[in-house]
């Protein structure tokens, strides 16, 4: 595999399903901070086949993962520090997310108020169903922003 | 604070509270005429809906209380752009409660974030109406004397209604209720509402005529069929007699059920039947008053 050198602190956030990664990269905000990010694509994995891998240098408490769960839940999240993984994170379904996916229903407030934020609500933890908390619809993959 | 956005934001308890208060301003009128003195509430109608403005304009004015609002977007700040945050905002300086209706699902919440006064929905698109479920609640309370253990049947457009959706979700909450739904094949109420039947194991049947379920019934809830929710003209004219309630299939009814309509009648109910002691549509609206004034004085902490 193509070996990008080691982490001091930071992530290395693997199992991603091959070709989310950017999409990842974005809505963790990593395109605004100013630290080392290696995106490794179609990476060979025995579990998935392909996989993508982002390795993110940066404090740990900067990033906010609760997105990450949304997106997929199995990615696996190894918390680096000196050098070495110290905590491997079990990512949970977040209550609520703002501003990651957006809300397509035209009859929603959200359509036409200006500068809501669009906020899904976690509806159901067993059937992993998020709701627009303000008009209730629910949420549909390709919806992303 | 306390806002109202959905019929199940009050729990069982709270709401056996607030319809003993309704019934109570019922009794004594009086007692009541002067407690909102001072007051002002403010309905903001981003659409026209006159019969639900007048409701709560007329519970304000019978508590003592004033009113002031507008009635459509066209005569209000809404027209030249302005949201509906800011609106509360000054609405809260002006105000001590509001009640506010959008076409847009959603606004009233919207509203009460940024509201430093109560705020009721007061209908928000197919959304929620929730002072219509909890003036069907109370008239069936007042008339009944409780809400549980009664077959109810609902006739019509149960797959548009967002009544019907209300009133189904708040009275499953009581003990030994039945649904009986009564529509034509397109206008059968959603998937999501009898999944949700089926889980909670609340017993529910789906016919196609109405004469054939009326002796079962403790209530009917009439709703009316419109003709463009229908595929072609022939299913129109075969069906639209079989959701017409008259004085003939009144007959095959229980002598104490009770017919009830949210409002405006168009010609679902023949106007036969307004004489028959078991309809109870204008009783309905009544009770949406007493509602309404229990409610304000709830939201604004004069209820004990
Ligand atoms: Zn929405």
């Amino acid at each position: 595999m193509l070996n990008v050198g080691k982490i001091e602190e930071g992530f290395v956030l693997d199992h991603i399903k091959a070709g989310k990664s950017l999409s990842i990269y974005e809505h963790l905000g990593l395109d605004k901070l100013d630290c080392t990010v290696a995106i490794i694509k179609n990476a060979r994995s025995e579990k998935m086949g392909k996989k993508d891998i982002l390795k993110v240098e940066c404090d740990i408490n900067t990033l906010d993962l609760d997105v990450l769960a949304f997106i997929d839940h199995n990615i696996t999240v190894n918390v680096i520090k000196a050098g070495e993984i110290v905590q491997k994170k079990e990512l949970v379904l977040p209550q609520q997310i703002k501003n990651v996916i957006k809300c397509h229903n035209p009859r929603c407030i959200t359509s036409i108020e200006q500068e809501l934020p669009h906020i899904f609500v976690l509806a159901d933890s067993a059937k992993e169903v998020y709701r627009c908390k303000y008009c209730e619809e629910k949420y549909r993959e390709n919806a992303i922003f | 604070m306390r806002h109202l956005m959905n019929p199940l934001d009050f729990s069982v308890e709270e709401l056996d509270r607030l319809f003993d208060l309704a019934n109570e301003i019922e009794k004594n009128p009086a007692k009541y005429a002067h407690v909102c003195d001072g007051k002002i509430l403010a309905t903001c109608f981003y659409e026209p809906s006159t019969r639900t403005r007048l409701s709560f304009e007329s519970a304000m004015t019978r508590l003592g209380g004033r009113v002031i609002g507008f009635a459509d977007a066209n005569s209000s700040s809404a027209a030249k752009g302005e949201s509906v945050s800011d609106t509360i905002r000054v609405i809260s300086c002006y105000a001590d409660i509001c009640a506010m209706r959008h076409p847009k699902e959603g606004a009233p919440m919207v509203a009460s974030e940024k509201s430093r006064i109560p705020v009721i929905n007061a209908g928000d698109g197919g959304h929620y109406h929730p002072t219509q479920t909890l003036t069907d609640l109370l008239t069936i309370r007042s008339l009944k004397g409780h809400l549980d253990g009664f077959t109810i049947g609902l006739c019509g457009d149960l797959k548009f209604g967002r009544t019907v959706h209300s009133l189904i979700n708040a009275l499953v909450r009581y003990p030994g209720t039945r649904f009986i739904f009564i529509s034509p094949e397109e206008l059968k109420v959603p998937d999501y509402i009898t999944e949700m039947l089926r889980e909670k194991n609340v017993p529910y049947e789906e016919v196609i005529r109405l004469e054939n379920v009326m002796p079962q019934l403790d209530m009917l809830y009439m709703t009316r069929v419109q003709k463009e929710r229908f595929f072609n003209e022939e299913d129109y004219v075969r069906l639209k007699d079989f959701y017409v309630l008259d004085t003939a299939k009144m007959e095959l009814a229980r002598e104490d059920m009770l017919v009830l309509h949210p409002l405006p009648r168009v010609n679902e109910i023949s106007v036969e039947v307004d004489d028959d002691p078991r309809a109870a549509y204008f009783r309905q609206a009544q009770y949406g008053v007493y509602v309404r004034m229990a409610l304000i004085m709830t939201l604004l902490g004069l209820a004990s």
